[in-house]
This record gives C-alpha cells, structure tokens and sequence, in this order.
C-alpha cells in the first residue's frame, strides 16, 4: 500500500475510486470513457496514476493483462457500460483462463435505471459471472473503497484472477448529495468465505519427497502456477537438488531457464519431442502450478501411463479435474518448492535419490536425435518464419519482453526463442486469443520502459488489434513488433492440409491488403519490410535503434511452412509427428 | 434438472453470504460446469448475514469433490457439509391438486388420511392436498396418485438438518 489514511476526508464516489485505486499502488490505468464512466473520468486529470486511452476497450482489457504478466502485480482497466462491458470479456476470460490478476472496473447505468433496459445498459456482472475469478455491483458510494479493496485482494491472493467492480453513474456523480460521504480506505477485507490456503501440509510433503527420491524417471512438469507464485528461483533450486529434468508449459516459458542442463523445453501439442516423450515414459510426474490442459496432455487416457503423480497446486479445484495424483498438495507453488527443498536437503540432497544416469542418457539421446528443426528457405521463397525468430532471438538483450497472439507464430516463437528468465514471456494460453500481442506488449512496455518489449505477430492477429499501435504512438510506449505475415490464418491452414484434404477453406488473407507498411506509417510507427534472409539482421539492428516509436517489421513468411512436432488434436502424445525430415520414411530420417 | 429417482446422487448443505446474486453464481456454476442438480432448496438461517442452500446433486457424471471444490471457489460460499441419509434428517413439501369424481372421492381421502396429509382446498371436481415428510415417502405418495388424474403437483426440493449429537463431516470451509 502506497500511504496510509486514517483520518476522514470528504469524497465523492468518483474520487473515492480513484482514491481507492492509488491507495491500492496503481500506477497505470488503461482504460477508454464513455457515458457511464464519465464521473470517473474528471478526478483522473488530477489523479497521480498514468490513464492509458486505448483505441478498443478489448485492448485495455489485454493491455491490464500484459502489464500482469510482465509485473506480477494486478492490471488495472476501466471502461463503460454496455458495448464496452461486452468489449472486455474477451480479455476477462482470457485472464480467467490464464489465472491473470486484473482488475476491470466498468461503468454502469444509474441505479433507479438498472433492468429498465436502458441505454448502454447489460446485466455485466450477468454476463462476466462465469468468466471472473469474482464481481461484484456496488450500489452505494461508501461502499466503494471496501468493493476496490475486495477486488485487489481476491485477484492478487490464492490463484490470481481477474475481478469486475460494476459501478452505477449515480454514486460516483458528483452533483448527487448521496454519492458524498467521508472516506477511509479499509484495512480488512470482510469475506468470510474466503480463505485460500497459505500453508503448507508437511506430511504431504514428506511422501512426495518420498516419490521422489524413489523415482527413476522424473520429469518436473511445471506450468504458469510457478510464475504467479514468483517462484522460480526455488524452482531452479528444487531441480538441481533433485536432479529432475523439467519441462514448462506455453503459461511457463521462462520460469527455468532454456539454456539450463536440465531444461527439457515446452511439452504439449507444438512441444519438442524429448518434452512431450519424457513425460510419457516417466515415472514420476511432479506437476507444479500446471493443470494438465488437453493440449499438454492430448488424449487423457493414453497420457503418461506409467507416471504417479504429484501435483502441486493452490487451487485444489485442479487436484483430479482430469488426473488423480497419487499426492496432491494445496498451496502456492514456491512456499511448497522451498519445503520440498529443505526436505530435500535434510535427507541429504543427490545422494538421496535413485539414479538417474540412464533416464538423462535417454533424454539427451531423443534431444540429440529429435531437435527442433526446420529447413532453410530455397532462393526466390519467401522466408521461414524459425529462421526470423531465431535471428530476432540472437539481436535483442536476454531480458526482452516477448508478447505474442495465437497461432503458429506463437508456437514458433516458444520454440525458438530462448528464455531464461522469468517474466519475458506473455501469451495466451487458455483462451488463445488472437490479437493479444500488441495490446499486451503495451501493457508490459508500460510497466518497463527501458526494457525492449517485442510483439511476435501474425498478420490475422494484427488484423484484429492493429489499431492499438495508435494508442502505443500517441502514449509515447514504442513497442516494436514482428509482424510474421504468411498470408493465412496459418494454423487454420496447417489444420486444413493435414485434416481436411488441403480443402482451403476461408483462410487466405493474402499477403499485400492492407499494405502493413503504410498502415504502421499511418498510426505512427516506422514500418520496414522485409523479404529476403539476407534484409533480416539489418533490419532487426535498424527496428532496435529506434526508441522513440513504435515499429512494425513486416516478415514476408512461406505460406506453407508448418508447426512441428505436432500431436493431433485428440491423439495420444505417443503418436507425435516430428519434422518430415525426422521422420522414419524420410530420405534423410533419422531413423 | 434430472429425474430424482434414477440418478445416484448426495445431499449438500452450502452456506453463502447473503448477497445479491449468490444464487445466480451456485445455479451458473452447476451449468457453467455440467453439473446436475435434482433439487435445490434455499432460505435464510438465523444469522441474517447467511443463507442456507440444500443442494441434492447428482454424482452419476461428476465425482461430489469436484462439485464441492468448485463450488467453494466462489467467494460467497463460506461452508459446505454433506448430509449422509444416515446421518440426517430430511424433509420435504409436497402440494397437488387432483381431479376427484364422486365415484373415486372417498379412495382419494383414504390415501391422504394414510399418508397424513392435509386437506386444504375442496371443489366440487378437485382437491388440493398438502404433504410434508421424508422424500421417499412424498415419492411413495406420488405413485400411488398416478392412478388419478392430476392437475398441478409441486414439490419443494428437500431440506436437511444433522441428526442431533452426529458430527456431520465439513468439506470445505473458510473459517
């Protein structure tokens, strides 16, 4: 908390909110005005917190998200009533699914109006119910600093989420005698049915310390629950004590570093062989803040047969939603890791465990066979996408921020960018929703500007949230994105060759309309292109130079250029489909 | 909502805070989540800050801990019981109203004054009768008048108590 007030002043509901809102720390709001919002509007001239004015409301949501991500502390957005309620549910829902701390206070009709139909009223709370960690109508303007308070508290504590603070236009009017009253910002939240767990079952613990001194196939399968619980230093701790390869998901790119001995790399549909076949054929599973999501595990039934598990997660909800650990332990990820380690270490570390020496031969023998691969592109093709990434992954500093949309450019952009520290990564993993990278990049490059924030793109996500890139020009938030532009909603594509005949269905965009150069120029940015191998470093060094806008790189990519490994939808992980030429039947296989 | 007679299922007792909107998040979790419900029952306890929600949920599709840790996920909901058949008393209210004749008039009032329930409304083609006590009974009450011609049947939804002096086991709770 930024300061303490303990003597009354008197407020209006509107200055109470904001009030509330610095008292809470927050230094960024992103947010757009509208009719019912607008008594919340006038104290913001005068507040100490930076309002961001985005270009869609959906942009404000994922833009409060990327600053989460990137910060760990909650995002803040704010919007109307009616059509800019709707515009943020794409964004709760993603932050829902991806357990993102957020805040999203929304405009609402005045209270006599409330069911009447009114205009830019909907039932929000109605509508965000199932998509919010919680939400809450306030219907009384002293009600506000408690409602403000509750919301920051749930969505930062236990399994973050975001959380909607519906605000009626009459208790924030400052022309209305009964929105005054005389605020003290609360000490104490008041929620008796709110208790997530803070401690740690040591007996639980000890039996899985026992599992895993016992195991001889262990694989540390550890997901965004490591990184919300700002735990990757005890991670890292954890698994060199234990000797325990890992494996982060698509939520956890970062959270071990990449270039570590024991890194495995991604698992899941689009993860490398040894991640996904390790996991297979391990006997020991510690699952970390993961949640075993269909698209790590594929077809459930045949996932890591012969694998006990441990899972390790504050939210017991998660313990056998889909697969019943053999011991499964409540609470935050790190406090849990840090028991396992002086657990660990009283029963004398390395020593302690069953050997391992076959199982990391193993695995090194499948990353020797199986790396991730892709084929340089022919003179007079455009270029390969893998080859952008790594390049763009070699020219920037270890602690650039990466955002990404979904798609296969995000897929790539796992693959192949090398992440070694926390927090460099922001994605969206459950809803997958495309357009996320640029609004996100702006939310992270909010929070750090000094830092180089890149958004990897692709040209149907950047159709969708493009328009952002106004608000990162005009905000001074120079942002720079790697636009992979392969003419097609290119996983839609690669889904269509390989399980619809190559019937192409409404998935070319096409490479030339809109001409992203000029539409980067016009909102702004610096727009390049790019179309030959030989032009990406140069224009790589050119795009990192420049800091005081926004530049949009345009990567002429292959069309036909696919994701591999890939586990298809609904198949068993064993079933996984590496590069063609890995393959058995391959001229050049490997096998 | 499912047929109480076929689904195996288990009696829960949630108290949630008394709050706008608490039974629309129980109700939006059960759908939201393909839960079933058989029957849902709600009132206030004697802690005006609480209400007391009897839910009888079917567990044919999704195991009682899942329904149970999902349920308490939502803020609101402050504890969560089971109440065992063994362990509970249970009770329930049945209204109907029936067609009668002259001829089958007397068979109808027999059947009520066996299963003591109550005579509240008398017309010259109809009756309205009121029945409380344990589920299986009202079930029992409720075949036997198949053989007649109903007009309107409404049954409240079971409530439930703990026998006096049973533990009965918390599940979840905040406190």
């Amino acid at each position: 908390m930024s300061e303490t007030n303990a003597s009354p002043i008197r407020l209006n509901g509107a200055q109470a909110l904001i009030k509330s809102l610095e008292m809470e720390g927050v230094e960024v709001v992103f947010g757009y005005p509208g009719g019912a919002i607008l008594p919340v509007y006038d104290p913001i001239i005068d507040a100490k917190l930076r309002h961001v004015l985005v270009r869609h409301e959906q942009g404000a949501g994922h833009a409060a998200e990327g600053y989460a991500h990137a910060t760990g502390k909650p995002g803040v957005c704010m919007v109307t009533s009616g059509p800019a309620a709707t515009n943020v549910v794409t964004p709760l829902a993603d932050a829902y699914l991806d357990s993102v701390p957020m805040v999203c206070i929304t405009g609402q009709v005045a209270l006599a109006a409330i069911g009447t139909d009114a205009f830019q009223e909907c039932d929000t709370t109605g509508i965000t119910r199932s998509i919010t960690k919680h939400n809450m109508l306030v219907t009384r303007a002293e009600d506000i600093p408690m409602a403000i308070k509750e919301a920051f508290h749930i969505a930062t504590t236990g399994r973050p989420g975001p959380v909607l603070v519906d605000i009626p236009k009459d208790i924030v009017d400052a022309n209305n005698p009964a929105a005054y009253f005389d605020f003290v910002y609360p000490t104490e939240v008041n929620l008796p049915g709110y208790a997530p767990e803070t401690g740690v079952d040591a007996v639980a613990v000890d039996r899985a310390v026992e599992l895993m001194r016992a195991a001889e196939r262990p694989v540390l399968y550890v997901g965004g629950g490591v990184l919300k619980s700002r735990g990757a230093e005890a991670l890292l701790r954890l698994a060199e004590l234990g000797d325990l390869p890992v494996v982060t998901t698509l939520m956890a790119r970062g959270a071990f570093p990449d270039s570590h001995e024991l890194c495995l790399g991604m698992p899941g549909m689009h993860g490398n062989y040894t991640a996904v076949t390790a996991m297979q054929q391990s006997d020991l599973l510690i699952a970390m803040g993961s949640r075993f999501d269909d698209r790590v595990t594929g077809k459930v039934g045949a996932f890591a047969p012969d694998a006990k598990i441990i899972h390790v997660d504050v939210d017991p909800a998660e313990h056998g939603k889909v697969r019943r650990p053999d011991v499964a332990i409540v609470g935050d990820c790190r406090v849990v890791m840090e028991a396992m380690v002086a657990e660990l270490e009283a029963a004398g570390g390395p020593s302690a465990f069953a050997d391992h020496t076959p199982w990391r031969q193993q695995l090194s023998g499948w990353q020797e066979t199986y790396p991730l691969t892709y084929q340089p592109s022919q003179p007079g093709e455009y270029l390969k996408p893998q080859y952008v990434l790594e390049r763009l992954r070699d020219a920037c500093p270890a602690d650039t921020i990466v955002a990404s949309g979904v798609g296969q450019h995000q897929m790539w952009a796992s693959q192949y960018w090398n992440f070694d520290h926390p927090y460099t990564w922001i994605n969206s993993g459950g809803l997958g929703t495309m357009g996320f990278s640029i609004p996100a990049a702006i939310g992270a490059k909010a929070a750090f500007p000094d830092r180089m924030v890149w958004a990897v793109d692709g040209d149907g996500c950047f159709q969708m949230t493009g328009q952002e890139l106004i608000t990162a020009a005009i905000e001074r938030i120079p942002i720079k994105v790697a636009l992979l532009n392969n003419a097609y909603l290119g996983m839609v594509r690669q889904w269509q060759e390989l399980f619809y005949d190559e019937r192409y269905s409404e998935v070319h965009l096409g490479y030339d309309l809109p001409d992203y150069v000029k539409w980067a120029e016009s909102m702004g940015c610096v727009g390049f292109r790019v179309e030959e191998p030989d032009e990406v470093d140069v224009t790589i060094a050119k795009a990192n130079q420049i800091n005081d806008r926004p530049v949009v790189v345009e990567f002429r990519c292959l069309s036909e250029e696919k994701v591999y490994p890939m586990v298809p939808a609904g198949g068993s992980n064993d079933d996984i489909l590496v590069d063609p030429s890995q393959r058995a039947d391959s001229p050049e296989g490997a096998q | 909502m499912v047929n109480p007679s076929n689904a195996p299922h288990r009696t829960i007792v949630v108290l949630v805070e008394n709050k706008a909107g608490v039974l629309a998040r129980v109700a939006d979790l059960f759908a939201r989540r393909g839960y079933n419900i058989v029957s849902l029952a709600v009132a206030p306890t004697d802690d005006d800050r609480f209400s007391r929600l009897t839910i009888v949920v079917d567990i044919e599709s999704t195991p009682l801990d899942q329904i149970v840790k999902q349920l308490f996920k939502l803020i609101n909901v402050v504890e969560i019981a089971e109440l065992a058949p063994g362990d509970s008393v249970e009770r329930e209210l049945l209204l109907v109203t029936v067609e009668v004749s002259p001829e089958n008039r007397s068979q109808i009032v027999e059947i009520v004054d066996i299963f003591e329930g109550k005579i509240l409304a008398v017309a010259p083609g109809s009756l309205t009768v009121s029945l409380d006590g344990r589920p299986d009974k009202l079930d029992d009450f409720e075949a036997l008048l198949g053989d007649y011609t109903i007009v309107d049947l409404q049954r409240s939804g079971r409530i439930a108590l703990p026998k006096v002096g049973r533990q009965v086991p918390r599940l979840r709770a905040a406190v």
